[in-house]
């Protein structure tokens, strides 16, 4: 321990040396890291960013050595003069935990959910010799992880040590998560994607978290993430990598304010910014008004059945809105507010049980799916995952016709030219018609998508976060079709997301979900720059923008909102 | 993992046809131990299928012979001289009956598990997609199936098909419909399962959203996709079925041999010669059905494994040209960690 101690003083906690990882995969060698080098020093928040497939993740993983079986690595991966690349496993497992521990992106998968959190905190204390090679005892390692738990802001944690992971809440699972890699007092935690599934009011106080722990225990800190504002606001110094190559290195605050690469630039002016180009921009007041109402709640309940003797969940609790004839209507909230529930009543995929939804005329209360089909072709759906969304086995000219098919009828060759065209509009070769979903890039998928969901000239589109799952240079490019396609074809669409610079971009009017109910409405330029609810303001605050400076200063100002 | 290699896709859809072919695209994929497995399955699959289709040829004599020109076989014969494999208790050379027996077992096998595969699908398919109370009954009913041990519902069929008595269609379909009703519900479940996973993805939902009627959504949607494994659980059943036939020729509810060779009641009619030295009348019929077995049990478990990417082999990636691993110590290391050798 006094060894490592002494080490930490003097040279970087972890030093990356022309690393190379190979990975052999049925369609032969895939260079998944190419030659990459990088140093950590002490108390160093380290960010390394990219889209997917940048190697980013493979980089964290090798840091651990959990690289599969498949893979191969050369090069140096220094960690307190240990080469994690070419040391024993005896050896890589006292590194682990002790020197080096890590933090997974879905808090609720890395736990086990059958053992207490003190008790999976404990195992790895227990795990690695005490003082003189002796086993640490189960009080004492109780008594650690209890330490731990307290480290990371859980409150009352002599209680909580004995609880199952189910007994918290998604950020407290990350809290225990981060109390679990904390508990040897590692001198770097590497940290893939820590905020990626949680909520944006949730991840602020993550990276509240693991700032306080730099300050406070000076550890370093290796942050693997997709997310601008999340390096913004947490980064000292920033490696982009790119197709397994470094691209560009430098500290925060110079990359934001004047990055050198192209494709940094590209990266950077690829973010989303909030109350940059908004769609609302200018307006005062609700557009398309004069127009008819093509979707309208009044009251609207949506209840999911409880289990025997526990009362039925309201996932939408007496929600009213209307939508017209061509207007963007953008619907934010957190997990669980039920915005997606809404999307789904809609498009007829979940049954309204209170209040009334009206959709093109028809009431949604009584559904019944023989009456409702022909109004399903004047509703286009775009789901969230388009790797997801379309079958493997048919053509994306298949699946795009699909719509077509059902509803008129027409010969093969009609069905191809209108599929060609639809591919062309939103910017795919038609000759894309003939390949297969996988053969798609997530992007490219997400086009054919929403030319699936446009092929009957539908009247309503449905969009349930259509860019989340995309890379963020995709997201741009894809966001900005949607805008050209929706002024084009001039249909109303209800767009679902949890971001809220992404649904100002697109949406004239912005509702605000929040736990089942509608708690803000407005022009998109009125909520995002003068909210009137708590929770909008919440979450407006807890969004990390993309510029450190920026940043910095709304965490001041906004330190005791979040706090409340 | 961020590689870009993981979207799996089962087989390239535009290769050629017959590099697509199940076991075909399976011995490409393959590396190491696990080809071993393959092709040894495959071997004596082949074998036994080429027996099957050229019996006719292959026998010296008919499968209920009992005397050629030179008059009676002997009875209880060593191996040897006319007759290769010798004679059984009853005159009958036991070569030409192992070969013809193989005959007999892959009809009842395609039979059984076509008629097993077709209903077994259909069932699964429609119970997983509507579910509710018609859902709840064929589940209750195929696990009923499945708690009675299962040659003695097939002895039960065989007595309700053909009364016990039997011609060669009657014995083989006796055999082929009882060893179906033990395996229905096994495609049953799998399908099922598969359908009910299935009916939760999104491409499910995107075509009910379009307004697709439930038995498009069946037939174009969910059947291609929930009947991926079918090959496997084909080829691990094809096994099954030859036991359970030679189970029940054993137990004297097969075929007369008058109308068929059949592997389980040679062997039951070699249990007597046991005591008295007389081996080659059980020896042969049995190892016919082992390695017939084996050969369909490791062609199967191979297929398995090859469809699973997590346990499929692969052999190691190349370094790159100059990096420190691409020493000559280095690459004997690679090549001698070639997994699975």
């Amino acid at each position: 321990m006094t060894i490592n101690i002494d080490k930490r003083g003097t040279g970087p906690v972890l030093d990356i040396d022309h690393l190379k990882v190979t990975f052999a995969t049925d369609a032969g060698d895939v260079y998944a890291v190419k030659d990459v080098s990088l140093e950590v020093n002490q108390g160093e928040v380290v960010a390394i960013v990219g889209e997917s497939g940048s190697g980013k993740t493979v980089t964290a993983k090798t840091i651990l050595g959990l690289l599969p079986e498949t893979a191969i690595s050369s090069g140096a991966v220094l960690i307190n003069g240990n080469n994690v690349i070419s040391v024993s496993a005896s050896k890589l497992r006292q590194i682990r935990g002790r020197d080096v521990a890590m933090v997974f992106q879905e808090p609720s998968t890395a736990l086990n959910p059958v053992f207490t959190v003190g008790w999976q905190i404990a195992e790895g204390i227990r795990a690695h010799a005490g003082g003189e090679g002796k086993r640490v005892s189960a009080k004492e390692a109780k008594a650690r992880a209890i330490e731990a738990l307290r480290k990371v802001g859980i409150p009352d944690p002599e209680d909580r040590v004995d609880y199952y992971p189910h007994q918290f809440s998604g950020g407290q699972k990350q809290r225990v998560v981060i109390a679990a890699a904390l508990a040897l007092n590692p001198g770097l935690i590497v940290a893939d994607e820590p905020t990626t599934a949680l909520d944006v009011t949730v991840q602020a106080e993550i990276l509240q978290l693991l700032r306080d722990l730099r300050d406070k225990y000076g550890t370093s800190i290796v942050l693997i993430t997709h997310n601008m504002g999340v390096v913004a606001d947490l980064a000292d110094r920033v490696v982009v990598m790119y197709q397994g190559d470094v691209v560009e290195e430098a500290p925060a605050k110079v990359l934001f304010a004047e990055p050198k690469q192209g494709y940094t630039r590209k990266l950077l002016a690829a973010v989303p910014h909030l109350g940059r180009n908004s769609a609302s921009q200018g307006m005062t007041t609700r557009a398309h008004q004069d127009r008819k109402v093509l979707v309208e709640a009044k009251g609207l309940t949506i209840e999911y059945p409880g289990r025997l003797g526990s009362p039925s969940f309201k996932a939408v609790d007496g929600v009213s809105f209307t939508l017209s004839e061509g207007e963007v209507f953008g619907l934010v909230g957190e997990s669980g507010s039920g915005k997606t529930t809404i999307g789904r009543a809609i498009a007829g995929l979940n049954r309204t049980t209170g209040g009334s939804l009206k959709v093109l005329g028809y009431e949604m209360l009584n559904l019944k799916e023989r009456t409702f089909k022909p109004l399903r072709k004047e509703i286009g759906f775009v789901f969230q995952d388009p790797a997801a969304s379309f079958n493997p086995q048919l053509t994306i000219g298949d699946c795009v016709a699909e719509p077509l098919v059902i509803h008129s009828n027409p010969t093969p060759a009609q069905a191809r030219k209108r599929v060609g065209e639809l591919l062309e509009s939103v910017q795919l070769p038609a000759s894309y018609a003939d390949r297969f979903p996988h053969e798609l890039s997530g992007g490219q998928r997400q086009r054919a998508s929403l030319a699936r969901a446009l092929i009957l000239n539908p009247k309503l589109l449905i969009a349930d976060e259509p860019t989340s799952a995309l890379d963020v240079s995709v997201q741009a490019v894809v966001l900005e079709l949607f805008k050209d396609i929706q002024q084009e074809f001039g249909f109303a669409a209800l767009f679902i997301s949890h971001d809220l610079a992404v649904v100002d971009i697109l949406s004239h009017w912005v509702g605000v979900l929040y736990k089942g109910k509608l708690v803000e409405q407005g022009l998109g330029t009125q909520v995002m720059g003068d909210p009137q609810h708590d929770y909008t303001r919440r979450l407006i605050a807890s969004l990390p923008v993309p510029d450190p400076d920026e940043q910095a200063r709304r965490r001041e100002a906004n330190r005791s909102l979040l706090a409340g | 993992m961020t590689t870009p290699t993981t979207v799996e896709p089962t087989a390239d859809p535009r290769a050629s046809l017959i590099r697509r072919l199940p076991v075909i695209s399976h011995f490409n994929k393959s590396v190491g131990l696990q080809r071993g497995m393959l092709v040894a399955g495959l071997i004596l699959t082949g074998a036994f299928l080429l027996t099957a289709i050229f019996a006719p040829l292959l026998a010296p004599y008919g499968y209920s012979q009992l005397s050629d020109a030179d008059g009676n076989f002997p009875a209880q014969q060593a191996p040897g001289g006319k007759h290769l494999l010798g004679t059984t208790v009853g005159g009958y050379d036991v070569l030409s009956r192992v070969i013809w027996g193989s005959q007999t077992a892959i009809m009842v096998i395609v039979v059984a598990v076509l008629m097993s595969i077709f209903i077994g699908v259909i069932l699964g398919l429609v119970s997983g997609y509507i579910g509710g109370w018609l859902d709840r009954i064929l589940v209750v009913i195929a696990d009923a199936i499945y708690a009675f041990p299962s040659l003695l519902v097939a002895i039960v069929m065989a007595i309700v098909i053909s009364g016990g008595q039997s011609s060669l269609l009657g014995g083989i379909m006796a055999a082929a419909i009882s060893i179906t009703v033990v395996f229905i519900p096994q495609y049953f479940r799998v399908i099922r399962a598969e359908t009910i996973r299935l009916k939760a993805e999104p491409f499910v939902e995107s075509a009910k959203v379009v307004g697709a009627s439930n038995i498009r959504i069946m037939s174009r949607h969910i059947y291609k996709n929930a009947t991926r494994t079918l090959p496997l659980i084909f080829t691990l059943n094809a096994s099954e079925a030859i036991l359970t036939l030679a189970g029940l020729g054993f137990l004297g509810f097969g075929i007369e041999p008058s109308s068929a060779a059949e592997w389980g009641f040679d062997l039951k009619q070699a249990l007597a010669d046991t005591t008295s030295g007389i081996w080659w009348t059980g020896v042969f019929p049995g190892l016919a059905t082992v390695l017939t077995v084996v050969g369909l049990t490791l062609m199967g478990e191979s297929i398995n494994d090859l469809n699973d990417p997590r346990l499929r082999g692969r052999k190691k990636a190349a370094s790159g040209k100059g990096g420190p691993a691409s020493t000559a110590g280095t690459q004997a290391a690679l090549q001698a960690e070639v997994r699975g050798s």
